[in-house]
């Protein structure tokens, strides 16, 4: 444990160094964040106040708040492993990885909540911005708020270690980046960030919740906005620590299966 | 005639290249067309809650989506290609074999690398144009094809011109390989039109970063939207730019020192 802990905080530097001698590319990868929950916020205002002012359940304010709570959830949630695996096994750097005597996973995880302890301040205040510019409005009670940070860190663990197994299917294919696209068009229309769920045709409705899409974005965006009763609440925690379990089993088996084809390359 | 006879050559040399690999042809529809299908379910989506989108109709979003993904094709086909090569070979020095080549660096440069898979979406994005046209019926006339191609042209141009000034700043600052990411991230935006968005994001979507021109406008031309002045101001930008891109390319290239030699 305390070998994990000095490997985290050294992690944290080494990110934290890399992080100033990339702000640029900081600064695009947050402009992407930023712009396609933006988007769809415009277009969904637009459309509810086309409309008589709402669609269902959601007023035109409901909308821009549910998608400012999107982007902070996704921004929280989001990994870029999956582009960073196929670079990691074409170019043979995964050999180094596998020498150090903990489990590549760790250095990952430690360097995904460093820099997002960087990025999300930034994203608060645009957050904020862009709140008062179109008029979200929120009002929490305090038992969705206090469920609301252990369904984020669950969509964070459960989103990092489904991407991180699908970054595994580098060991198998080159073709990682078909994988990769199909992987988010799912993940635009059943993780609610194309617009919330509730709107969408039921079937898809009933494939988001049985799939783990959900569970990774929509339903800390639903529970914190209070579209869900206590019940539904406990039982969408449920549900993400039981995805978390399976993941963790699916997890196991894919890297030591990745692990006995690995050989590497350009080595 | 000449420079049409060397596009070809290195055309042609792009095309055997990517035969070798002819599988990708799938993988690239494949892809084409899951987002095409994500344009198309989102816009279905959207129009099952209302008729028009900020004055749009559906059939004319829909050819603004064939606009999107055709623009986007080009983009991807000739430009995106060269400007990354070019980034690429400033910083290692390669551009050194350019600049001896008898024909103008920047000729060279731009024509030397296609994705040819992206004709695809070339294809698929004419597909969407032309069916959303047949079901606008005969609302489209001469004039506005006419005013549809010329601004298809324009807004090619333009942002060609701007990805070249955002690779010339590789001869200042060598890593910039990210800089052309920034456009695609904002010409996702391109999807809905532009004047969906509030002013500011209007403002930056036209001028500083100018998705507006490669997808909106010519758009607008095809449903008949076009103003005089857009089309002025279009036609006027890209010559401007054009002339601006030339002198910043002249100027970093005398900057250029190479890397190894």
């Amino acid at each position: 444990m305390k070998a994990l802990a000095s490997l985290y905080n050294q992690q944290f530097k080494t990110t934290l160094a890399m992080m100033f001698q990339y702000r640029a590319s900081l600064v695009i990868w947050m402009i992407g964040q930023v712009l396609e929950p933006l988007v769809y916020l415009i277009v969904w205002t637009i459309v509810s106040s086309s409309s008589g002012g709402s669609i269902g359940s959601y007023t035109t304010a409901d909308f821009a708040t549910y998608f400012i709570v999107l982007m902070l959830v996704n921004q929280f949630t989001y990994t870029w492993i999956m582009y960073e695996f196929e670079y990691r096994i074409r170019e043979g750097l995964l050999s180094l990885a596998l020498l150090k005597p903990v489990h590549p996973i760790h250095s990952d995880i430690a360097d995904n909540l460093s820099s997002k302890m960087i990025t999300l301040p930034i994203m608060i205040l645009i957050a904020v911005g862009l709140a008062l510019f179109f008029h979200a409005s929120i009002s929490l009670a305090l038992w969705s708020v206090l469920l609301f940070i252990p369904a984020l860190l669950l969509a964070f663990f459960l989103r990092f270690l489904l991407e991180w197994t699908l970054a595994l299917a580098a060991f198998w294919t080159t073709r990682v980046s078909a994988i990769n696209q199909t992987y988010f068009v799912l993940m635009l229309f059943l993780s609610g960030q194309i617009a919330p769920l509730a709107i969408l045709p039921s079937p898809v409705q009933v494939v988001a919740g049985i799939l783990p899409f959900r569970w990774l974005i929509g339903f800390p965006v639903e529970l914190l906005l209070g579209r869900l009763t206590r019940v539904e609440a406990l039982t969408g925690l449920g549900i993400q620590v039981a995805w978390l379990l399976g993941g963790f089993i699916i997890l196991r088996i894919v890297w030591r299966a990745g692990m006995r084809i690995y050989s590497a390359v350009g080595a | 005639m000449k420079y049409l006879r060397l596009f070809t050559a290195f055309f042609w040399v792009s095309v055997m290249n990517e035969l070798a690999y002819r599988v990708n042809f799938f993988w690239q529809l494949f892809q084409s067309l899951l987002s095409l299908f994500v344009s198309l379910a989102g816009l279905g989506i959207i129009f099952s809650y209302t008729d028009t989108l900020g004055g749009w109709l559906p059939d004319e979003v829909l050819a603004l989506v064939g606009v999107y993904l055709l623009v986007g094709g080009i983009i991807g086909l000739v430009i995106q290609p060269g400007m990354e090569q070019l980034i690429e070979s400033v910083r290692d020095g390669t551009l050194d074999f350019t600049l001896t080549k008898p024909e103008d660096t920047q000729l060279i440069v731009t024509i030397k690398r296609a994705d040819i898979w992206r004709l695809i979406d070339i294809g698929l994005g004419l597909a969407v144009l032309i069916t959303a046209l047949v079901r606008l019926g005969e609302k489209v006339g001469v004039g506005q094809a006419g005013a549809f191609v010329l601004m298809l042209i324009a807004g090619g141009v333009i942002i060609y011109s701007f990805f070249l000034i955002l690779a010339t700043l590789s001869f200042w600052f060598v890593r910039v390989e990210n800089i052309l990411v920034i456009f695609q991230s904002m010409y996702e935006a391109g999807r809905w039109p532009i004047s969906l968005y509030p002013g500011w994001l209007r403002y930056g979507l036209t001028f500083i970063i100018p998705v507006a021109f490669a997808t909106t406008v010519p758009a607008e031309a095809l449903t008949g939207r076009l103003t005089w002045e857009t089309l002025l101001g279009a036609v006027v930008l890209a010559v401007v730019l054009v002339i601006v891109s030339r002198v910043f390319w002249r100027v970093g290239l005398r900057h250029y020192t190479g890397a190894s030699a």
